[in-house]
């Protein structure tokens, strides 16, 4: 199958935009309703073969925001607002039948999950895995796919005998990456990481994120990669997005947000990393964070932030680009830092006050 | 008083598995021994990755499992000998401990507040239900948090963080002089694990309360604690103070969990890309072993 759009794709286009994009659950009980306003209001892209990190902690947002741009959405979960576009399909996520949808997932958009005895059916080989996933998608004859992924394992230096076991005799590591190897077999343009090293161990994790930086360069694919480890960000992502109580906060080149964080929760959460060799002493952001049901007005971080102003308690600050590649939303940042003036921002949405 | 607060010599368990035919002997804590001495409260870390014993010796220390063979002796007196409840409660109001996951180690539908006024009822002479309030409200302020805020309140009502630090409190109303804890932030946020770890700090520093911290986490560790023992599959193979191994580590199974830390210094891309003698091995086998490893780290 070739691509479904014609759009060249270069080094800068975007392979996914979501704009202003909305994803509240939505609950009566008793007849009263209740909205968790878990997304609200993202604006971003993502560009061809990069990977992208989200950082936040439990509770902002992250995995609704993936539910979202993956079009998984089940009640009470609904789209409120805004657009998901992915350049290989040309058009809004949303707006295609289901049909088309469903032809679309694990060929072109495929996900890498967390827990990967979930993912693997307990009772299946893992070449019978392989087929349940992949085989519609693939288009060719049975022993030609056979074939297929027996190379795609040897790209991937995993072994051929794999195929025949079952997930339980896989250790964790080894079952994390033929998650891997699946959800790269058809070769997507999108990967949806959503915590993947998060229950392996230390030297594990290393080495999985190695094969998943590998094998994303190799295939040229672009990565949404969620976690809320800090250090691993540091060590994958090419370009990294703050989130707070269902917004983004922060979003910038990974090296830029590390040496020069702007809002003042990422530079929190980069200041309070432990390090080998650094006992200095780390403070703690106190309280906690907000509940997404009844979020505070204003800024939602404001009520525990050292710089807040008289402003933050009633307006909401939009992400603006404070530097080159580099938004922010925060208006003590933006006093601080003029925001250059003949650069236009790349979407007249991402300047939209919400709410 | 003089002498060891904890002395573990010679500890082992080993378990069977299987059952009639092809039964097997698995050790998961081989010849352990070390001893924190009763003068000077410490955080002392058991560094290990899964599998490597950390929680069966945080078991035995804490009584809830047999060693098979060796002894542990806390304040002198030998955990294998204690018997009956009486015993069990005089040890427990000395040694508490703190799990993993909050929202695991609370039933979901028991309040919160009732964990700790029935801790209260328990280990201290306070009856009266202002008095265990009292009690309950005295270990929350330790931990940063008051009565208030979790009097009737369900395990779900409340984030992570703050469950654990409920779970931290709890444990400290009996007043312990010591606090098992094992991998007590592993399951909380980034943001809020300093907080925790901190915690610890000033429960050594204030309140003198010797803690075991059981963990994978190699920063956090050379964060907070004093002295440290690493441990692959059931043995210890490096042990001292935190810093001197962590910063020069000499087993070679230290230096390859040192090496795998994640460092938050930004390198770009590209870091991970250098494909290390460990991951080659570790894909050529479908069970990788980390025991097979040793020939090839340095």
């Amino acid at each position: 199958m070739t691509q479904i759009s014609g759009s060249p794709l270069d080094e800068n286009s975007y392979v996914l935009e979501t704009r202003a994009l909305r994803a509240y659950y939505r609950m009566k009980y008793f007849g009263i309703d209740r909205e968790v306003r878990a997304v609200d209001g993202i604006s971003m892209h993502v560009r061809k073969n990069e990977i992208y990190g989200i950082a936040g902690e439990s509770s902002c947002g992250k995995t609704t925001f993936i539910k979202a741009i993956a079009a998984a959405i089940r009640p009470p979960l609904e789209i409120v607002a805004g657009h998901v576009n992915y350049n290989f399909i040309n058009n809004d996520l949303y707006a295609l039948p289901s049909k088309e949808r469903s032809a679309i997932r694990w060929r072109h958009l495929s996900y890498i999950l967390q827990g990967s005895m979930n993912v693997l059916n307990p009772v299946r080989r893992i070449h019978k895995t392989f087929e349940d996933f992949a085989f519609r998608h693939m288009h060719m004859g049975r022993s030609e796919f056979e074939q297929e992924v027996k190379r795609h394992l040897e790209r991937l230096r995993l072994p051929a005998e794999i195929l025949r076991a079952y997930p339980h005799e896989l250790s964790g590591g080894m079952r994390q990456r033929v998650c891997i190897a699946l959800a790269t077999l058809c070769k997507p343009e999108f990967i949806i990481a959503d915590e993947p090293t998060t229950a392996l161990d230390v030297v594990v994790q290393k080495d999985v994120l190695a094969m998943i930086r590998e094998t994303q360069s190799e295939f040229g694919s672009s990565m949404i990669f969620v976690t809320h480890d800090l250090a691993v960000h540091a060590n994958i992502t090419d370009r990294l997005g703050i989130m707070y109580a269902g917004r983004l906060v922060e979003e910038g080149r990974t090296a830029d947000v590390f040496s020069n964080p702007m809002h003042p929760y990422t530079a929190h959460l980069i200041a309070s990393l432990p390090r080998i060799g650094d006992i200095h002493p780390r403070n703690a952001l106190t309280g906690s964070p907000p509940s997404l049901a009844d979020p505070p007005k204003g800024c939602r971080f404001h009520p525990r932030c050292p710089l807040a102003m008289e402003i933050c308690r009633h307006e909401n600050p939009a992400l603006t680009t404070l530097a080159e590649d580099h938004r922010v939303a925060c208006f003590a940042a933006s006093a601080t830092v003029q925001p250059t003036s003949d650069e236009k921002p790349q979407h007249p949405e991402a300047l939209e006050t919400v709410r | 008083m003089t002498g060891p607060l904890l002395q573990l010599e010679g500890v082992s368990k080993t378990y069977r598995r299987g059952g009639l035919f092809g039964r097997e002997e698995f050790r998961a804590v081989d010849n352990v021994s070390f001893r924190i001495e009763d003068n000077e409260p410490q955080v002392f870390t058991v560094i290990g990755e899964s599998g490597s014993g950390k929680t069966t010796l945080a078991r035995m220390i804490l009584n809830m499992v047999r060693p098979t063979a060796g002894t542990i002796f806390f304040k002198g007196q030998d955990l294998a000998s204690m018997r009956g409840a009486r015993a069990r409660r005089i040890f427990m109001k000395d040694v508490q401990p703190i799990f993993q996951n909050p929202f695991e180690a609370f039933n979901p539908l028991k309040r919160v507040d009732r964990y700790l006024l029935m801790t209260a009822k328990n280990f201290t002479p306070a009856r009266s239900s202002a008095q265990l309030e009292a009690a309950a409200d005295r270990a929350l302020k330790k931990v940063g948090l008051s009565i208030g805020e979790v009097r009737g309140r369900f395990p779900h009502e409340l984030s992570g963080g703050q469950l654990q630090r409920v779970a931290i409190a709890r444990a400290l109303i009996p007043g312990p002089s010591m606090i098992v804890a094992d991998e007590p932030v592993s399951m909380v946020d980034a943001s809020l694990r300093m907080s925790i770890v901190n915690l610890f700090r000033t429960l050594r520093d204030d309140l003198k309360v010797s803690i075991i911290y059981i963990t994978h986490d190699l920063a956090t560790a050379y964060y907070v604690s004093d002295r440290i023992i690493i441990m692959r599959k059931g043995e210890v193979v490096e042990s001292g103070s935190a810093r001197v191994v962590l910063e020069n580590p000499q087993h070679s199974y230290s230096q390859l969990l040192k090496s795998a830390v994640l460092s938050p210094d930004p390198h770009g891309r590209g870091v991970l890309t250098g494909d290390s003698a460990a991951s080659q091995q570790a894909r050529a086998s479908p069970h990788p072993q980390i025991d097979n490893l040793e020939p090839q780290v340095r």
